[in-house]
């Protein structure tokens, strides 16, 4: 591949996966959330497959994608699970308040766990179909 | 807050997520498939207790009240719908120990058995139509993925089919949901079944039945909707037609029971009229279809069709009787046949065909297997005092009592010709004498495998046969509960609002 | 909006149905595709079309002021988009895969397995 799109592509890497936990993370309330985010962090991997080749992509991955399907799920469940604990119905939201300085009370609470799940799952399922398909 | 609800949904989901992530590791898979298997076993019996012992359950998922959240609700048809998908996924799980391809194994058999059990139980505990969509879709995706695994050629072209088709049904599928939501402003079934009752033209919610039926018509493979069925069924390993022909196409049956008892009991004269004739017609395409074949696995495939046909039949009579007759003919249906697509596996692994020509003399050398295969294949065709006798009487009685005798006639005359067309598996398969020498290449423990769930289903319906009653007690409940919504609606939309 | 929108519909429908019904395999999953969005767009059509505020409860109140748009369809179009993607994705590989080992794309010459 090009030169120009490989020294782009080191720059993009970063900025695609970072966009993409900014967007994991602002999804609760506004546009965004693990699925758009997943599918950015996907894009950036597949960018990657495409300015280098697909064994690098999965190098840089480290992780099987289709392990990312697993732990994804793994998480996503966790998360409704929570409310088990407190007694209540599957996936209802538990929410607790962490104070960090200079900002204040920060709510946390398993919605974004969920959206974490979501998106490792996003991740890992985009990635599994398009190295697969690279590979071929 | 009740877990119980939810374990069914959630149990085959973690069994596949585990048997992901051990990925590189067979045994452990193996394992983990077993585990999960009978864990859901057990957990759908206790439902099923439970909803017998206390009635009707419903949960609301993330505690958002009913109408907008998500509901997940069992009542005892769904009840025991997932008990038979537990008892389905556990007999497949053993089965595949040694049935299943080392290949097929490695490429996620497991994790996509257990995501199929997922999507069945999902589909059968929704309270919700557009989340009976997902789900469909998710049991679909399951299926689609086993259907073509390993890759032969049959299996392309049977896929083809079957994809195309599902898929064209999930379209419909959803363009109905889209028209509901459109009419009636909400999608819970038990909101829409108050809902339904006062929209401004009666007219349109029997129309809009009408592409329900076609959707899940084509899903239950009814006439004239079924022809990818026997197109497919016939194509992948045997462990997965099994699990295909006893529960796939009894979500679609499902689904039919379910909107046409809860939302669509308008114009009763004229949709449930037309079902019977659907019915009617299903059963004999279906079992003339299996009488020209000569190939274990189509027969069996065709028979699917014309069983279809008894369970609609019971929904088109529309009295509770005929209700529970249907669901009686589900319970004992689905051991059966998919028990005799195990039976249809051993045969193909001693003779190495499913050709009945090419078969014979299996009497001779197994007469332990032959019985097994008269069990099943006897109760299917309805001959007392096995399984399907009762199913069948049940249905021919609330036939009579409200006079409509040309289905009687047709489910009679439809039981002759299954009967015909098994004894033609008998006498082609295990009596004609052979030059064929079926020779054993399996040691001890993996024929125990295999054996095992063909011995246990066939028990049940010794079992179901010998001691009906308790059976066709539970299926009786569940078809008053059918009859009568007000407990269904009410279990779901209490302590909301 | 709504005739427009009921003729759009209609013509992605009867498009869809037509590829379908070709002999080819690529032109039936651009039918299967076709209907898929036929469809969602008949969902975004009948959950109507109303120009409004989006359904947020203001600060302060209990419950919504009424001109708002209802943010449902949306969000089963939404779903059904993802899911028809996934499905289409695979119908994409399992067809190509059959064209591997049958070695046609004529659906008349795969009814090995029919009847």
């Amino acid at each position: 591949m090009s030169l120009i799109l490989r020294t782009a592509t080191r720059f993009l890497l970063p900025l695609l996966l970072l966009f993409s936990l900014f967007l994991l993370l602002r999804g609760h309330n506004s546009p965004g959330g693990g699925f758009v985010g997943g599918l950015v962090a996907a894009a950036a991997f597949a960018l990657y497959a495409l300015a280098f080749d697909v064994a690098a992509a999965r190098q840089l991955l480290r992780i099987d994608p289709r392990q990312l399907i697993a732990v994804g799920l793994l998480v996503a469940l966790a998360s409704g699970m929570v409310a088990w604990l407190a007694r209540e119905p599957f996936m209802t939201g538990q929410w607790s308040y962490i104070t960090v300085l200079g900002i204040g009370p920060v709510p946390l609470g398993t919605p974004l766990i969920f959206d974490l799940g979501v998106y490792l799952v996003v991740v890992g399922v985009m990635l599994t179909i398009i190295l697969s398909l690279a590979e071929e | 807050m009740n877990v119980l609800l939810v374990l069914p949904i959630l149990i085959p989901l973690v069994t596949a997520v585990a048997a992901l992530l051990a990925w590189r590791w067979r045994r452990v898979q193996r394992w983990m498939s077993v585990l999960g298997a009978t864990a859901l076993l057990f957990v759908a019996l206790r439902l099923l207790t439970s909803v017998w012992r206390d009635g009707i359950q419903a949960v609301q998922m993330g505690s958002w009240p009913a109408p907008f959240g998500i509901t997940v609700v069992a009542d005892l048809f769904s009840a025991i719908m997932v008990a038979l998908a537990g008892v389905m996924g556990f007999a497949v799980a053993i089965y595949s120990l040694s049935s299943m391809d080392a290949e097929r194994e490695s490429f996620g058999y497991y994790p996509l058995l257990h995501i199929l059990l997922m999507g069945v139980c999902g589909a059968f505990l929704t309270g919700d139509m557009f989340n009976l969509y997902v789900w469909f879709e998710v049991m679909l995706m399951a299926s689609f993925v086993l259907l073509v695994l390993g890759g032969e050629r049959a299996q392309m072209e049977g896929a083809i089919k079957y994809v195309t088709l599902n898929l064209m049904s999930s379209a419909l599928f959803l363009a109905a949901v889209g028209i509901l939501y459109g009419m009636a402003g909400t999608l819970n079934m038990a909101d829409l079944a108050e809902k339904l009752k006062n929209v401004h033209h009666p007219g349109l919610v029997t129309t809009l039945s009408m592409l329900f039926l076609i959707a899940f018509g084509i899903k239950a493979a009814v006439f004239p909707l079924f022809f990818w069925l026997p197109a497919s069924y016939h194509t992948p390993p045997v462990a997965v037609s099994a699990i295909f022909a006893g529960l796939l196409t009894k979500v679609g049956v499902y689904a039919l029971i379910r909107v046409f008892t809860l939302l669509f009991v308008h114009d009763v004269g004229y949709t449930h009229r037309l079902i019977l004739v659907v019915a009617g017609l299903t059963m004999i395409t279906g079992v003339l279809g299996a009488v020209a074949q000569n190939e274990f696995r189509r027969i069996l495939s065709f028979h699917i069709v014309s069983q279809i046909g008894y369970m609609i039949m019971g929904l088109g009579l529309f009295t509770p009787l005929a209700l529970a007759g249907s669901i009686f003919y589900i319970i004992h249906h689905i051991i059966v046949k998919t028990n005799l697509f195990l039976v249809s596996g051993v045969v193909h692994r001693l003779c190495g065909t499913y050709e009945l020509k090419k078969l014979g003399g299996l009497y001779q050398v197994y007469p332990g297997l032959a019985i097994l295969f008269m069990i099943p294949a006897l109760s299917l065709a309805g001959l007392p005092p096995l399984s399907g006798f009762w199913a069948k009487l049940t249905l021919v009685q609330a036939g009579l009592e409200i006079q409509q005798y040309e289905i009687v006639a047709v489910a009679l005359a439809v039981g002759m010709l299954t009967l015909f067309s098994m004894i033609k598996i008998w006498t082609e398969a295990f009596w004609k004498p052979s030059t064929l020498n079926p020779q054993p290449s399996d040691n001890r423990r993996r024929v125990l495998n295999l054996l095992f769930p063909i011995v246990l289903l066939a028990l049940l319906t010794v079992a179901i046969g010998l001691v009906a009653q308790p059976f066709f007690a539970l299926a009786e409940r569940a078809a008053d509960q059918l009859i009568n919504p007000e407990a269904y609606i009410r279990a779901v939309l209490a302590g909301t609002s | 909006m709504e005739t427009i929108l009921a003729v759009v519909i209609g013509a992605l429908y009867a498009t869809g149905i037509y590829m379908m019904l070709r002999r080819s395999l690529v032109k039936l999953i651009i039918g299967l595709g076709l209907l898929s969005n036929g469809a969602n767009l008949l969902i975004f059509t009948v959950g109507r079309l109303t120009r409004a505020r989006a359904p947020f409860i203001p600060e302060g109140a209990e419950t919504l002021t009424p001109p708002y748009a209802d943010p449902l369809p949306q969000a089963l179009i939404l779903t059904a988009i993802v899911i028809s993607f996934g499905v289409l994705g695979f119908a994409v590989v399992l067809f190509h895969r059959a064209y591997q080992t049958v070695g046609t794309d004529d659906l008349d010459e795969m009814k090995a397995t029919d009847t």
